[in-house]
């Protein structure tokens, strides 16, 4: 049996006249915008050098392909204190987004309307500023060196902890709080057996993702000079020499996959 | 029973977190040694930093009276050009890994795009932005265009892998039933697949914006153009004052840029 098309009843559309109409300009608005600050982007750019990239890419290879792998001994000193750079600096971020997180969340902060703020200013501007921006600021106050690295990574954990931190606290079970109040405990009892019971999990979790990150931060923490193979890494490109910058992107990729393997393991295994 | 029994059997407070006793004492054991040997390799020049103390309180004086006007134009053009390049890198990012992350789907893709679209993602999550930066940077030149293509590159791993794992999570009796209407691959994704998913890819979208802003501040550093250039340069100038009222005017940027993006998701969703 043949089938007619009718001209009748309205057909199934997904949106309304209004909403599409609202859509169709919310796109052109974005490819306007994308438009716009392309051609201010460009402005300044040069061509040339853009299409000349894939020589230039080849050319870059071709001097990378072969690395010098007795480098490596070299870089066994730097890696470790990478690894304690990211290590130490988690530790003293640690301790301290803890006490900023009590003083963070709704529920525990001793006054809402004047230590929270002061609080979370803390925590956003420390996360806004990335671990190398820190790094170039202490690296010009304490000179260069592994102590400036850890306070990098320091100072930006401490905003990350910190706010995944008074996050899992604001969010923890308050019958539990409510109930160990019943007894009578103090105000430091009721933090001590009600809330942190409840947040070690979350915690210890949080701690080894920042960890992993931090690994991956202090590799290049060494390009502004605060310590860690990332000084190598400087050196290398400074003298143009692509077979040693190989080598420890080797080094480098190999370090972040075995801590991204490890915090895995350790997030899976406590919670 | 004797009081002395009963006294004997008064609460403990239960360990946390390793339960078995033997290994508390290794792991705990193990993590302070490695403490000791850490902070004992640990070389600090006291006299460069007590050097120091001088430079740092003249940061703090910078942050306190920070100077935006003698260096007025670099700052606007760092700016100028770190928010185009946010822009620009974060809508081709987003172009490019919406196919990439439907491509990682397991459940949508056959195996062979699978294994592909996987290594593409994890090749653009395995080194740091930085990293990427110096390479483009050397293939590229100097100024924001290699800085746009580091951060669309690093935009393809984050937003495809978590767009992927969300399409592996959708409601699978939806895609059943519009595929029982006989709907092909093309209709499936957009009537089954993109519902579903838009809201929270809009979200990821506007976190990664946020995400691109912060690097294009870091990427100045190797060159790569945007703030981080001038952030770099005053620096090295020890104007601290100029440094300070960049940063600040990045806290803000940040603060508001997180702001406005978590009232357009809870808008959007």
């Amino acid at each position: 049996m043949p089938v007619i098309a009718e001209a009748g009843p309205p057909t199934w559309r997904q949106r309304t006249s209004r909403q599409r109409l609202a859509l169709w300009f919310g796109w052109l608005a974005l490819v306007a915008l994308f438009v716009f600050s392309w051609q201010v982007m460009t402005r300044n750019t040069i061509w040339a050098f853009v299409l000349d990239a894939p020589r230039q890419a080849g050319d870059l290879f071709s001097r990378m392909a072969n690395p010098r792998f007795g480098y490596l001994p070299e870089l066994l000193w730097p890696l470790w204190e990478t690894i304690n750079i990211a290590t130490l600096g988690t530790l003293l971020a640690v301790i301290l987004s803890v006490p900023l997180a009590f003083l963070a969340a709704r529920n525990t902060t001793p006054s809402a309307t004047f230590v929270r703020p002061l609080a979370l200013l803390v925590i956003v501007s420390s996360r806004s500023i990335n671990a190398i921006i820190w790094g170039l600021l202490l690296v010009a106050i304490i000179g260069p060196g592994q102590l400036a690295g850890i306070f990098a990574i320091m100072l930006r954990s401490l905003g990350f902890i910190g706010k995944l931190l008074y996050e899992a606290i604001e969010e923890i079970d308050a019958s539990q709080v409510e109930a160990v109040q019943a007894t009578g405990a103090s105000r430091w009892q009721v933090i001590d057996y009600a809330i942190v019971p409840q947040i070690l999990p979350a915690f210890a979790g949080i701690t080894v993702f920042r960890w992993d990150i931090n690994i991956r931060e202090s590799t290049v923490l060494g390009l502004v000079g605060a310590g860690g193979i990332g000084l190598k890494l400087q050196a290398s490109l400074n003298v143009l020499a692509w077979n040693q910058v190989t080598v420890i992107f080797i080094v480098i990729l190999a370090t972040v996959l075995i801590s991204e393997w490890v915090s895995a393991k350790v997030r899976h295994a406590i919670i | 029973m004797s009081a002395a029994a009963v006294a004997g059997r008064r609460w403990r407070r239960p360990p946390v977190l390793i339960q078995s006793r033997a290994w508390r004492i290794a792991i705990y054991g193990g993590l302070l040694l490695y403490l000791v040997l850490a902070v004992g390799s640990l070389e600090v020049s006291w006299a460069r930093i007590y050097a120091g103390t001088e430079r740092g309180w003249r940061f703090i004086q910078g942050f306190l009276s920070p100077d935006f006007t003698r260096r007025w134009d670099d700052i606007v053009l760092g700016f100028e050009e770190s928010l185009t390049m946010t822009v620009t890198s974060t809508v081709v990012g987003v172009l490019i890994s919406i196919p990439i992350g439907i491509g990682a789907a397991r459940n949508l893709a056959p195996r062979p795009v699978y294994y592909l679209c996987r290594a593409i993602i994890a090749l653009s999550r395995a080194f740091q932005e930085i990293i990427i930066a110096i390479l483009f940077v050397a293939m590229f030149g100097f100024g924001p265009f290699a800085g746009f293509l580091t951060l669309s590159f690093a935009t393809i791993g984050f937003l495809s892998k978590l767009l992927a794992e969300d399409i592996e999570e959708i409601d699978e009796a939806q895609t059943e039933a519009v595929r029982s209407t006989g709907a092909g691959w093309g209709q499936l994704i957009n009537y089954a697949v993109q519902p579903q998913v838009m809201p929270r890819l809009i979200g990821l979208s506007l976190y990664r914006l946020d995400i691109n802003f912060r690097e294009s501040a870091v990427i100045g550093i190797v060159g790569a153009g945007g703030i981080g250039a001038t952030l770099n340069t005053s620096m090295e100038r020890y104007a601290y004052d100029t440094a300070a009222a960049v940063m600040i005017l990045i806290i803000v940027m940040v603060m508001l840029a997180e702001y406005s993006s978590s009232h357009i998701r809870k808008w959007v969703q």
